[in-house]
């Protein structure tokens, strides 16, 4: 467990039944280069890749051989998008959201290129992406906590007091995977504990109960893009911003408080992939710093956020969000009336690449 | 003149003085023998080697003696080095309470003993059971029958006690800041490495770390050995709040209903899952009696009896007071801002009743989660509640009005829930302070 499985194990482990082939796109960022996909080959050749190159446009990114995919730089990004490009971030991983927009399958799945295939206590390789489907494919139980965790899995169900009527459960809209080796610490705990590893297999997913944030992590997450989609912007980081990763912890607020006004699930815990690079304290603290004052004050934002009953699309729950945000969090910095603006650009642009979605459903069961 | 002790007398004194030197007895005459041996009783010197070395002489007297006198040879408890040394916490502040539904407790006492010896037990036998309890020598412990349970409380309200409901007069009872209370139907349980759980140890872990009920952390208990808060993690968040209630979970029968576990009657829980975590706030969930531990200090009167079905039986399919005591717990908790967890530890319970015939006996219970659930996630109790105390009694009246016309048994539910607050502050000790 404490090291990333082979390039072999991961093939022993892979079934032939790749579900979800044509339904599915894998959305890569990148800046380096796509080494890593070697080892999750056999799980992962079988499907479409969107890689959105961050950085310099020039360079070329070379994709190892056999995979099909679609690469996006910034002269991309801009050529699609024109001045609404100015939504997605530059020099910043969270550039890789542009990838959802872009994409044109029902779910996605969005993995780091420094994660590679993880081994559970077995010594078994993980195949990350056929648990994100378990998961997204089975359903959640967000209205009370199953104390046995996950009711769906194998060898396990709801317990003594569940009631009847809540087990037939929701949608699931999100798969929030986690992370054996280095830990998602932010700088201060990084600088604390800087041999800090994660050796702990949790065998559970669960349910992020309603009315219970969560700090989502991009590194390993997959998700309905017809339920969730355009509530996935990962914000305004990176070059030119005064802050950087708090992509995907800010995406996590907003679809976590959308999910509970819709009736929709977010689930937890498994798989665990391995992550292999831990990047520098000292420069995450100097993109962090403004985050973690700021996180005071947004956290009970969230908490207190209440979404209209006529918001009944995902679309239309996040223009309202961004509305709430202009208005109370824009006291604290300008950079919350740009992220705001921002995120109205984001459904703007959203709906101009996926026309038919313009009014979805709130996906609720029946 | 005071006569001057004789040479064998002193003799003697000196060898009871130097009995860790002498490795023989055998060569002693008889009558010094015996001699030596009142002595060492008297001084208190008689230790296990030591009687081992009066045994191997192989004197008659000597085994009469040992007879006469009902000296036997004691199991010293086999100490854990267990968590507990490095946490500040004295044995004298944990009691373990068991509710006896079955009078032979000797091998559920023995697959425990490791783990239960170095603490006080208080075992409460179910007031219908008419057979006498059988528990093994060896333990610290109290035991409270239907006798002594009338005596305290008087024989009208000890039928409160029937049942699963006989360990809340344990609690009642307690002076004790922690208490740990397991079904005598479960074992301790083996983790993934095939070593075995020390439940207590683990709940009183769970109890003294503090709980994060605010904001969920998704590697879980961040206070746990190689663990910590993730990033996007409040800063503001993390000292977190007190713990006032750990929930452990199940290996081999899992506490599943009766018509789950009809459905399903080879299904076993093997799945091990090494976490443990903070309900959040505002989130129920349905709370097992089975294995439970909590601070009895800060929490105590919210755990009561109070629901009981119509045909609620010995087993655990057939009763629904647990999860109806862990509802009104979880709300209290929420209000005055303590913390509640599930997960580790781990117990084996054992294989026990047939779930078809319970089926029809907890039907009702099954249906009345239905209006359960709902009420308590509506409940909302005043400012004014400040203490376990008066937020029990706030949740007894909102029971009375919003429950108590849909079925008598809700409303006379309520009317428990006011006479226990009664019962623990007469006879429970009061020192139940607002949460934290």
């Amino acid at each position: 467990m404490n090291e990333p499985a082979t390039a072999i194990e991961a093939a022993v482990a892979a079934s032939p039944l790749h579900q979800l082939k044509d339904e599915l796109d894998i959305v890569i960022p990148t800046i380096r280069n796509l080494d890593f996909l070697e080892m999750w080959r056999p799980f992962l050749q079988p499907y479409h890749l969107i890689i959105v190159q961050d950085g310099d446009p020039s360079k070329t990114i070379k994709v190892p051989n056999g995979f099909d995919y679609e690469l996006y730089n910034r002269n991309d990004i801009n050529r699609i998008l024109g001045p609404k490009a100015s939504c997605i971030s530059f020099k910043d991983s969270a550039c890789r959201c542009f990838g959802y927009m872009v994409s044109k399958k029902k779910y996605i799945f969005t993995i780091d290129d420094d994660c590679f295939v993880g081994k559970d206590p077995s010594g078994k390789a993980i195949n990350a992406l056929e648990q994100h489907i378990k998961n997204l494919l089975s359903p959640s139980t967000p209205f009370f906590f199953n104390t046995l965790y996950d009711p769906f899995a194998e060898g396990a169900d709801f317990v003594r007091g569940y009631p009847f009527s809540l087990r037939e459960g929701v949608s699931t809209a999100v798969s929030h995977g986690l992370w054996l080796n280095i830990p998602d610490y932010d700088a201060p705990t990084q600088l604390v504990k800087p041999l800090e590893r994660n050796t702990r297999f949790v065998d559970a997913v669960l349910t992020i109960p309603k009315g219970t944030l969560f700090p989502m992590c991009g590194m390993n997450l997959a998700f309905d893009r017809q339920l969730i989609g355009p509530a996935m912007y990962f914000g305004l980081m990176g070059d030119g911003q005064p802050i950087g990763r708090y992509d995907d912890v800010w995406a996590g607020w907003c679809i976590k408080v959308i999910c509970d006004h819709l009736g929709l699930g977010v689930k937890t815990g498994l798989p665990y992939i391995y992550h292999s690079k831990a990047s520098n304290p000292f420069v995450n603290l100097r993109k962090e710093y403004k985050g973690i004052y700021w996180q005071e004050d947004i956290i009970p934002f969230f908490q207190q956020v209440v979404l209209p009953k006529d918001c009944t699309t995902v679309q239309k729950c996040y223009i309202e969000l961004a509305k709430q945000v202009k208005e109370k969090l824009g006291k604290i910095d300008p950079y919350f009336d740009k992220l705001a603006d921002a995120m109205v650009t984001w459904i703007q642009a959203w709906d101009g690449l996926n026309p038919t979605s313009a009014s979805f459903s709130n996906g609720k069961i029946g | 003149m005071r006569t001057p002790p004789c040479l064998l007398s002193l003799t003697l004194d000196s060898a009871v003085h130097n009995l860790s030197n002498i490795t023989d007895l055998s060569p002693l005459p008889d009558h010094i023998l015996i001699e030596l041996f009142l002595r060492t009783l008297r001084t208190g010197k008689l230790t296990e080697r030591v009687l081992k070395l009066f045994i191997a002489t192989g004197k008659d007297e000597v085994f009469s003696l040992i007879q006469a006198l009902n000296i036997q040879v004691t199991v010293t408890p086999v100490l854990p080095t267990s968590k507990l040394m490095s946490l500040s916490i004295k044995d004298d502040e944990i009691d373990i309470v068991i509710g006896a539904l079955r009078p032979d407790l000797t091998s559920f006492m023995n697959e425990w003993r490791t783990i239960f010896s170095r603490f006080h037990l208080i075992i409460v036998k179910d007031p219908d059971l008419k057979e006498e309890l059988k528990i093994p020598e060896g333990f610290n412990l109290d035991v409270y029958k239907k006798p002594d349970i009338d005596r305290v409380v008087g024989t009208s309200t000890s039928t409160i006690f029937s049942g699963y409901s006989c360990r809340y007069f344990g609690y009642l009872v307690s002076r004790k800041k922690y208490i740990i209370s397991v079904d005598d139907d479960c074992y301790p349980a083996k983790d993934n490495k095939g070593i075995l759980v020390d439940a207590v140890a683990q709940h009183i872990t769970n109890l003294t770390t503090p709980a994060t009920p605010f904001f969920f952390n998704t590697l879980y208990d961040p206070f746990t050995e190689g663990a910590d808060f993730v990033r996007g993690y409040p800063f503001s968040l993390r000292s977190g709040v007190q713990c006032a209630l750990s929930c452990g979970l199940w290996l081999n029968l899992a506490d599943y209903d009766a018509p789950t576990q009809a459905l399903k009657p080879e299904e076993r829980n093997s799945r091990y899952v090494d976490a443990v975590l903070t309900v959040p706030a505002r989130t129920l969930m349905p709370i097992s009696g089975i294995n439970i531990a909590f601070n009895r200090e800060v929490i105590g009167p919210a755990l009561l009896p109070s629901l009981r079905l119509g045909g609620e039986g010995k087993f655990r399919w057939e009763t629904m007071e647990d999860i109806w005591s862990g509802m009104c717990v979880k709300v209290v908790c929420d209000h005055l801002g303590l913390g509640v967890k599930t997960g580790m530890p781990y117990v084996w319970r054992n294989d026990r009743g047939d779930a078809i015939s319970s089926l029809r006996k907890e039907w009702e219970g099954v249906k009345l989660m239905e209006e359960v659930v709902p009420f308590f996630q509506s409940v909302r109790l005043s400012r004014e509640a400040t203490t376990t105390e008066d937020c029990v009694a706030e949740v007894a009246n909102v029971v009375k009005e919003q429950l108590g016309s849909k079925d008598p048994m809700f409303a006379r539910a309520a009317k428990a829930m006011v006479d226990w607050v009664k019962l623990w502050k007469s006879v429970g000790s009061s020192t139940s302070s607002p949460g934290a």
